[in-house]
């Protein structure tokens, strides 16, 4: 310890109603360091974050910055001590610009409080221009995708200058490979002129690129805290689960069937061009590419989420004209999106109706709805996904990110559909919550159902698909079948 | 775990009877203020003056919690019931003056439903022009003269089956058609998910505009049947009457639970909001507080109804954050 340490917390307690948060959390950043927080969802990280943040405060324990006892009692005084979060749940105004978003809160303003857009245009120039950035300032955000407006995000906050501890909780949840490295390279820069940066995520490889300390969490209490050196990534997920994995990736082989889902020449004007692929019985295929190459738009479009301009969307042997989601829901294809707070959850209903919602006419009788029958089926549902859940009357918006999208899965397990279309069905959600939807997904599998997974990581991909297909601007680039399947052949096909 | 599903319930308690205990808390504060209020005569008048905005709260609750609103309720009320009273006069036929209201309540709502779904409008804008059109409509049929005389059309306000007054009976069986679509069919289900995240009910196959329009449909079944009260009550066809109904029905909805932001709401908490409108009235006027003192009041009493929704809101999620985190 000693001159190095930037910020320091003692013996931290947090409870909240019912349950204790953290519980005599000892943690410090150096300066000029990477400090990785890791841990299940429900481990204490954002909870912890929020105290140095000041969204919340600690019920007993201590903060120090500069070996000076300080009290955050809120965001602003936060920002005061330097402290500058980026959150992983991205809030923005849809209709601002880029440039109005660099500016947001921290208006230049002449004597007479009049914004003065000129320095703020320039500034804003001058930050892309350092950054290595090609947006135009005058777009709306509203136009860009996640991952554009996550970057942005991050570099607004590195570029403010005042900041020396800059937290990131998971910032790479929904951007690109070729993105992390620009993010990395940023983060390395940042520590070279010796700001403290506190990075939470789940992914094990990234940690071990940025790291130079790492700290895990485990129901509220800190059970490691060691140089990156020390370590290796089946000693941090097997200190973050409190078990060892076997394996990572419970593949399993399949005797695959029938074609269930072919598509034919698809096209979108200025997204997508002639996709054609198909999907079997009891096959997984995986969709990569970087992130903008129109994955996530040949899913929708697919979904009936967007319309496409020509193409044939053919399901055991019929070609189906896709409008709307009824179409696809009544042919037996449904979709998980990316974005499960914004298309998958209700989040102010409970588990119970999310679940049933899909499938509402199944409990149906005379225009009533058999409130029996639905509690059985949503209880058996939940037992077999392992949703955790104090009841199926809870909120969704209550549990964990990992149970919510168990929730959204469940939707359509009972729907009992021939095709699932994943996309990033793991993101955001802990380790071991990941290996049950890998579990799941196999078990479906098995079941003879057609699973199309989309997902920017590249292991999952590799670990779960039979083949994988590559896009790239657009365009499919390649088919890769399961023992091809590389890192290097994957990334050499998506970057064209 | 098991403390977490002690908190949790807990708090669902207080979430769902909280506003029940603020309703005897003011019977009895009441009561012991004013000794008429206890009375089987003032009780049975205050759920006969409320059964008309109550009638209309319940088609606000449908639609408040499908992330819709109506503000045009007041005014297409009175344009159903003029339109019905004048039938009466022309054919002398109950039902068929009946059936009028109902057909040019949902009419009007039919309106509303396509400038919600179709053109896009938010529902404030659409609703507040049907609201002055559905008014304008109305004085201009009779040229703003009332229509008197309306003979055995008092039967729908007036009347009583056994000593229950007719217009408590329209009361509690909208009630119960409220609550029975709200918790027992597919429609309820669908609302409340269009109001809770209509990406997410888009996501799930479920045709959102449709589920609107059937949404307005059926608060025009409401408005209509009020109109119907109203105009028997009051023994006249008024094309100026009910002005302002729509925020008597919005406060005891607001009141009695039902969220802003949608996706929120019961039958029971509307029928609980709206007693507790309907006491206070009553109160205020036993005790002889200025009419204008009163209309004060209402309209602070609403703003603490929306404060106390986006604060428990607030301490929900953060107690979920909490738990999750």
């Amino acid at each position: 310890m000693g001159k190095n340490v930037k910020l320091r917390l003692e013996n931290i307690d947090k409870s909240f109603p019912g349950v204790k948060a953290l519980d005599n959390i000892n943690f410090s950043a150096e300066k000029g360091s990477v400090h990785v927080l890791c841990g299940e969802n429900g481990a204490g990280k954002s909870t912890l974050m929020k105290i140095i943040n000041g969204v919340y405060h600690q019920d007993t324990g201590n903060i120090y910055i500069d070996d000076k006892l300080v009290e955050i009692d809120s965001p602003t005084k936060a920002k005061e001590h330097g402290i500058s979060m980026i959150f992983q749940e991205l809030d923005f105004v849809p209709e601002m610009t880029v440039e109005e978003n660099f500016v947001t809160g921290n208006w230049p303003t002449s004597k007479f409080g009049k914004v003065n857009w000129k320095k703020i245009r320039k500034q804003a120039k001058e930050i892309l221009e350092k950054e290595g950035l090609d947006y135009d300032l005058d777009t709306k955000l509203k136009d860009l995708s996640i991952s554009d407006i996550q970057l942005l995000e991050i570099v607004k906050a590195v570029s403010y200058d005042a900041a020396d501890i800059i937290i990131m909780d998971e910032p790479t949840s929904a951007i690109s490979d070729t993105e992390i490295d620009l993010l990395f390279d940023k983060i390395r820069s940042l520590r070279e002129r010796g700001k403290s940066i506190i990075y939470i995520s789940h992914k094990m490889d990234e940690i071990f690129k940025i790291a130079d300390m790492i700290t895990v969490l485990r129901d509220g209490q800190l059970v490691a805290t060691k140089p990156k050196e020390e370590l290796d990534i089946e000693t941090v997920i097997s200190l973050m689960v409190g078990r060892k994995l076997s394996e990572n990736f419970p593949k399993e082989d399949i005797e695959i069937g029938e074609e269930i889902l072919k598509v034919k020449s698809l096209n979108s004007h200025r997204i997508f061009k002639d996709i054609d692929f198909n999907v079997h019985a009891g096959e997984i295929i995986g969709f990569s590419g970087l992130v903008g190459a129109g994955r996530t738009e040949v899913l929708r479009a697919l979904f009936g989420l967007d319309s496409y301009d020509s193409g044939e969307i053919i399901i055991n042997g019929k070609k189906i004209d896709v409008t709307s989601t009824n179409d696809s829901i009544d042919n037996g294809m449904v979709m998980l999106s990316e974005d499960r707070r914004r298309y998958g959850i209700i989040p102010v209903r409970s588990v119970k109706e999310n679940t049933t919602l899909a499938n509402l006419e199944e409990f149906i009788y005379n225009g009533r709805l058999h409130r029996q029958k639905e509690i059985e089926v949503v209880e058996e549902m939940c037992e077999k996904m392992n949703v955790k859940t104090p009841s199926i009357d809870t909120d969704v918006s209550a549990l964990s990110g990992g149970n919510q999208q168990k929730v959204v899965l469940a939707k359509w397990m009972v729907n009992d559909p021939d095709i699932f279309l994943l996309d990033e069905p793991t993101r955001g959600i802990d380790v071991g919550a990941k290996f049950e939807i890998y579990k799941l997904m196999t078990a479906l599998a098995k079941r003879g159902k057609a699973i199309l997974m989309v997902s920017s990581e590249l292991p999952e991909l590799i670990g779960m698909c039979d083949r994988i297909y590559v896009m790239s601007e657009g365009k499919l680039t390649g088919e890769l079948k399961r023992k091809d399947f590389s890192q290097e052949a994957i990334m050499k096909l998506a970057v064209g | 775990m098991k403390d977490l599903k002690l908190g949790d319930k807990f708090s669902r308690i207080k979430q769902k009877y909280g506003i029940f205990l603020v309703l005897i808390l003011l019977f009895v504060v009441s009561s012991l203020i004013n000794s008429n209020f206890l009375s089987v005569r003032n009780l049975t008048n205050i759920s006969r003056q409320i059964s008309i905005t109550t009638i209309l709260a319940f088609g606000e609750t449908i639609l408040i919690i499908s992330g819709l609103l109506d503000l045009s309720n007041g005014s297409v009320l009175a344009l159903a019931g003029l339109l019905s009273v004048s039938v009466f006069k022309m054919t002398g036929s109950l039902i068929l003056a009946f059936i009028v209201a109902i057909v040019v309540a949902v009419f009007c709502n039919i309106i509303n439903g396509i400038m919600v779904t179709k053109f896009e409008t938010p529902p404030f804008i659409a609703t507040l022009a049907m609201m002055a059109m559905a008014r304008g409509a109305a004085l201009l049929y009779t040229n703003g003269q009332n229509i008197y005389r309306i003979g055995d059309y008092t039967v729908f306000g007036q009347g009583s089956i056994g000593f229950v007054p007719t217009p408590i009976i329209f009361f509690i069986l909208i009630g119960i058609v409220t609550w029975y679509i709200l918790k027992h069919t597919r429609l309820g289900r669908s609302l409340y998910a269009i109001g809770g995240n209509e990406e997410a009910a888009v996501a799930s196959g479920i045709n959102v505009n449709r589920k609107k329009m059937l949404a307005y449909i059926v608060n025009g079944v409401f408005v209509g049947i009020a109109g119907v009260i109203f105009m028997s009550r009051v023994n006249a066809g008024l094309p100026n009457g009910a002005v302002g109904f729509e925020f008597e029905a919005l406060t005891s909805s607001i009141i009695g639970g039902t969220s802003f932001s949608g996706g929120v709401g019961t039958a029971g908490g509307t029928v609980i909001g709206a007693f507790i409108v309907g006491f206070l009235n009553n109160i205020m006027n036993l005790v002889g507080v200025n009419s204008y003192v009163q209309q004060i009041i209402r309209g602070g009493i609403i703003a603490l109804a929306v404060i106390y929704d986006t604060r428990t809101k607030k301490m929900r999620t953060k107690s979920q954050l909490g738990n999750v985190e």
